[in-house]
C-alpha cells in the first residue's frame, strides 16, 4: 500500500455508504477514519452532526452519492465507488462542484463476461434445472429434458464496452455470430452493427445486456424489444436492473413471448419479482458478476488506492469526473 | 400391417435392405418415428415382436446386413453369432463400451458411431458445469429461488453465500484431448485460462503442454477435466493419487464416464475438503448419485445429459441416416469405428 501520504491522513474522513466487503473496510481503516451509514439508525442526524467533517464518499453498485447527500457534505472531494456502473452517482452534479469521481473498470471485465456466459449456457442447457433434477431424486424416474445448443447461436451483445467486448469474444470460442447495438458503430470490429436495438433482437437468439445505466438507457429493454426476441429467444442482463423494463419482462416470461432469463440484476435489488421464483427457465443471481476473491480484492485495492492518490494530491488511478 | 398401397409400393418395400433395430431410439418418443427413415432402408423392429430375441434373430433376421443400435442397446457376439449376415454395426453413441468390438473385428464387420457430432454440445456442458462451480451458480439460483427467500445485503459481505473464484488465468488440464477435449481447450483458451493435457499419446500440431502421466497433469493444474473414453486403462484413472495431487484448491469436472473416476475417493475428498469442488455430468452408478454429494454447495450435479440438446438430435439423425444410405449403397462412410484401445 501506498505510505506517501500526509502524516495527518488518518483523521480524513471517509464515509462508506453500503456495506461493500471486509476487506476493503479494513483496508480503508489503515488510512482514513471511516464511518458506516448504515450502523446508523437516524442517518439525517448522523450526515448533520458530520457533515463538515466528511471529505470523501465510498459507494458501490447498491449505493453512491445521490444529489441529496452531495449537496449535505460541503467539504466532499471525491466519490469513490466499488463498482464500475455510475448510476448511483450525480455525476453532473459533482462535476459542477470539482468533486471528483473514481470507480473501478477493467479488474471486474473479466469476470463479468465469463458470468453472461455462465448464465447463456446454465439457461439454455438447464444446468440449474437440471442440478436439482438430481438432487430432488427425480432422476431416478427418468431421463431429463432436452435443452438447447449454444454452440453456434446468435448472440445480440447491447453495450460494445470493455465488458460487451469480452463477452463477444468468449462467444466467439463458440462459433456464435455475433452483433451489436451501441450509441455508435464501433470502428475495425467483426461483427455486425445494428443501429436498432429491435433490429438487434430479431436477429438473434440472445440477447447480451452489458451497457451502463443513465438517464437515456432506462428501460431500453422494453416490450417491443423482448418481443422481437420471441418465444426462443434469450435475455442475459449482466448491466443494471433499470435497463430492463421488468414487469413487461416478467409478463413476456408468463406467457412465453420470451424463451427464457438469466438475470443478475434486478430494478429494486435485493427484490426479485415473486412470479420468476417459480419459473424453470429463468436463472436468478444475486448481483454477483464481480464477485470472485480475486476480483473484489482488486476493486477494494483500486477504491482505496484512488482514495490514497486523491489525498496524497497524485492523479486518481481511474478517475471518471 | 400397413395399408395396402398397391402392388408397386409393397414390392419396393420388400426389396429394400433392413436395419435391425433392438429398441425404440429415445428420439422416436421426441421426434417422431420417421425421424430415421430414408427411402434406401427400412427398419426390422425387434421389440414389436413377441418373440424372445434370440428367437426374433434366427426367425427374421438372418438375412439382415446391418444393426443400429440405439440407447445403448448392447451388441454382443451372441446377438452377433444369431445373424449370419451382418456386416454393419452403426450405434448412435460415440462411446463403443456396449459393442463387442473383439467379435466385430473378427467376423470383418464394420462398426460405425456418430463421431464428432455430439463434441459441441458435449465441450460446452464441460464449460457450463465450470463457470457455474467457480461461480456458484447454481446454488445462488437455489439460494434465490427455491429454498431461500432473497434478504437484506448483511453487514460485511454483500454475499454471503460463498465468493466465488475467477476463471480468467487458472491452469486447466484436460485429460484426453479428442475431439471433445480440443473443443474444450479453445473455449477456456478464450476464457484465459492456460490449457495442458493428458493423453494417450503426445499430439504434434498441438502447442499446449503435453503431460505423459495424469497425476503430474493433475499436480499441475487447478481444474482437471476428464474428456475421455472410458476402457480398461482409465477405470478409476482419477484415483485417491492424482485427486491429491490435484489437491484443495482444485476442482474436477468429469463429461466423459463416471468410473473414470473412483467415485468413493471422490466423495471423501469433497466431503473433507480435500478437494474444492466438482461439476459433473457422469457417474459410476447412474441414475444412482452418492448421497453426500447431494448436500454439497460445491458440486454441480448433472443427469447425464451432455448430447440432449434439440439440434444435436437432429444432426445425428441425419448422420445416422446417410451412414445407413451409404452403406447400403457401397459408398464410404461417413464416420467410421473409432479404435477401442
Amino acid at each position: 500500500m501506498d505510505n506517501n501520504m500526509d502524516n495527518n491522513s488518518n483523521n480524513i474522513i471517509v464515509l462508506m455508504v453500503c456495506p461493500v466487503s471486509n476487506y476493503l473496510e479494513q483496508e480503508i481503516e489503515k488510512s482514513f477514519k471511516v464511518f458506516k451509514l448504515w450502523h446508523f439508525e437516524d442517518k439525517e442526524q448522523f450526515i448533520n452532526t458530520h457533515k463538515d467533517s466528511i471529505q470523501a464518499v465510498v459507494g458501490s453498485a447498491a449505493a453512491g452519492a445521490d444529489a441529496e447527500l452531495i449537496e449535505s457534505l460541503p467539504k466532499l472531494e471525491i466519490v469513490a465507488t466499488c463498482s464500475v456502473g455510475l448510476d448511483k452517482i450525480d455525476l453532473a452534479r459533482c462535476k459542477e462542484k470539482g468533486i471528483r469521481v473514481a470507480n473501478t473498470p477493467d479488474v471486474l471485465t473479466d469476470d463479468v463476461a465469463d458470468l453472461a456466459i455462465g448464465l447463456i449456457l446454465a439457461v439454455l442447457r438447464r444446468i440449474c434445472e437440471s442440478d436439482r433434477y438430481v438432487r430432488s431424486g427425480e432422476w431416478k424416474k427418468g431421463e431429463f429434458k432436452m435443452t438447447t445448443k449454444f454452440t453456434g447461436k446468435s448472440v445480440g451483445i447491447l453495450g460494445m464496452g470493455r465488458i460487451g467486448t469480452v463477452i463477444a469474444k468468449r462467444a466467439e470460442a463458440f462459433d456464435c455470430i455475433i452483433g451489436y447495438n451501441s450509441r455508435t458503430e464501433k470502428p475495425n470490429l467483426n461483427y455486425k452493427y445494428y443501429p436498432n436495438l429491435i433490429d438487434l433482437a430479431s436477429n438473434c437468439q440472445i440477447l447480451v445486456v452489458a451497457c451502463s445505466l443513465t438517464e437515456e438507457t432506462q428501460h431500453i429493454v422494453n416490450r417491443q424489444v423482448i418481443n422481437a426476441l420471441g418465444p426462443k429467444g434469450v435475455l442475459i442482463n449482466i448491466g443494471r436492473g433499470l435497463l430492463v423494463d421488468e414487469h413487461e419482462l416478467v409478463s413476456a416470461l408468463l406467457q412465453g413471448r420470451l424463451g427464457g432469463a438469466g438475470l443478475d440484476v434486478f430494478e429494486h435489488e435485493p427484490d426479485v419479482p415473486e412470479e420468476l421464483i417459480g419459473l424453470e427457465n429463468v436463472v436468478l443471481l444475486p448481483h454477483v458478476a464481480s464477485a470472485t476473491v480475486e476480483t473484489r480484492k482488486a476493486m477494494a485495492d483500486l477504491v482505496v488506492g484512488n482514495l490514497q492518490a486523491h489525498f496524497g494530491k497524485k492523479p486518481l488511478l481511474t478517475p471518471v469526473v | 400391417m400397413e395399408a395396402c398401397h398397391g402392388h408397386g409400393k409393397e414390392k419396393e418395400s420388400q426389396d429394400l435392405p433392413r436395419v435391425l433395430l433392438f429398441k425404440p431410439p429415445p428420439d422416436f418418443h421426441l421426434f417422431g418415428d420417421e425421424c430415421f427413415s430414408s427411402n434406401k432402408f427400412k427398419f426390422l423392429k425387434a421389440w414389436e415382436s413377441p418373440l424372445p430375441l434370440d428367437q426374433f434373430l434366427k426367425t427374421h433376421a438372418q438375412s439382415v446386413e446391418a444393426i443400429l443400435s440405439s440407447g445403448g442397446a448392447p451388441v454382443t457376439a451372441e446377438t452377433l453369432r444369431l445373424m449370419p449376415a451382418v456386416r454393419l454395426v452403426m450405434t448412435t453413441s460415440a462411446g463403443l463400451n456396449h459393442i463387442d468390438i473383439a467379435e466385430c473385428r473378427r467376423r470383418g464387420i464394420t462398426v460405425a458411431n456418430t463421431g464428432n457430432v455430439f463434441s459441441e454440445d458435449v465441450a460446452d456442458l464441460a464449460v457450463g458445469l465450470l463457470i457455474d462451480l467457480l461461480r456458484n451458480i447454481s446454488a445462488s439460483d437455489r439460494f434465490v429461488k427455491q429454498w431461500l427467500r432473497p434478504r437484506q445485503a448483511a453487514e460485511g459481505d454483500c454475499y454471503s453465500l460463498g465468493i466465488g473464484s475467477k476463471l480468467g488465468g487458472k491452469r486447466v488440464g484436460i485429460v484426453g484431448l479428442g475431439s471433445i477435449g480440443s473443443l474444450v481447450a479453445k473455449r477456456l483458451d478464450a476464457f484465459g485460462c492456460s490449457i495442458s493435457y493428458n493423453s494417450r499419446t503426445k499430439k504434434p500440431s498441438v502447442s499446449y503442454p503435453f503431460y505423459s502421466n495424469v497425476c503430474e497433469l493433475a499436480a499441475n493444474c487447478d481444474i482437471l477435466i476428464i474428456c475421455c473414453g472410458l476402457t480398461a486403462e482409465t477405470h478409476h484413472m482419477i484415483n485417491k493419487q492424482v485427486l491429491s495431487a490435484l489437491g484443495k484448491e482444485g476442482v474436477v469436472i468429469n463429461i466423459g464416464r463416471g468410473p473414470i473416476i473412483d467415485e468413493q475417493e471422490l466423495v471423501r475428498c469433497l466431503v473433507q475438503g480435500e478437494i474444492k469442488g466438482a461439476g459433473l455430468d457422469v457417474f459410476e452408478n447412474e441414475p444412482d448419485v452418492p448421497k453426500e454429494l447431494l448436500a454439497l454447495d460445491n458440486v454441480v450435479l448433472s443427469p447425464h445429459c451432455a448430447i440432449f440438446t434439440w439440434e444435436t438430435f437432429k444432426d445425428r439423425q441425419k448422420l445416422v441416416v446417410e451412414n445407413l444410405e451409404a452403406f447400403f449403397s457401397n459408398k464410404p462412410l461417413l464416420t467410421k469405428i473409432v479404435d477401442n484401445d
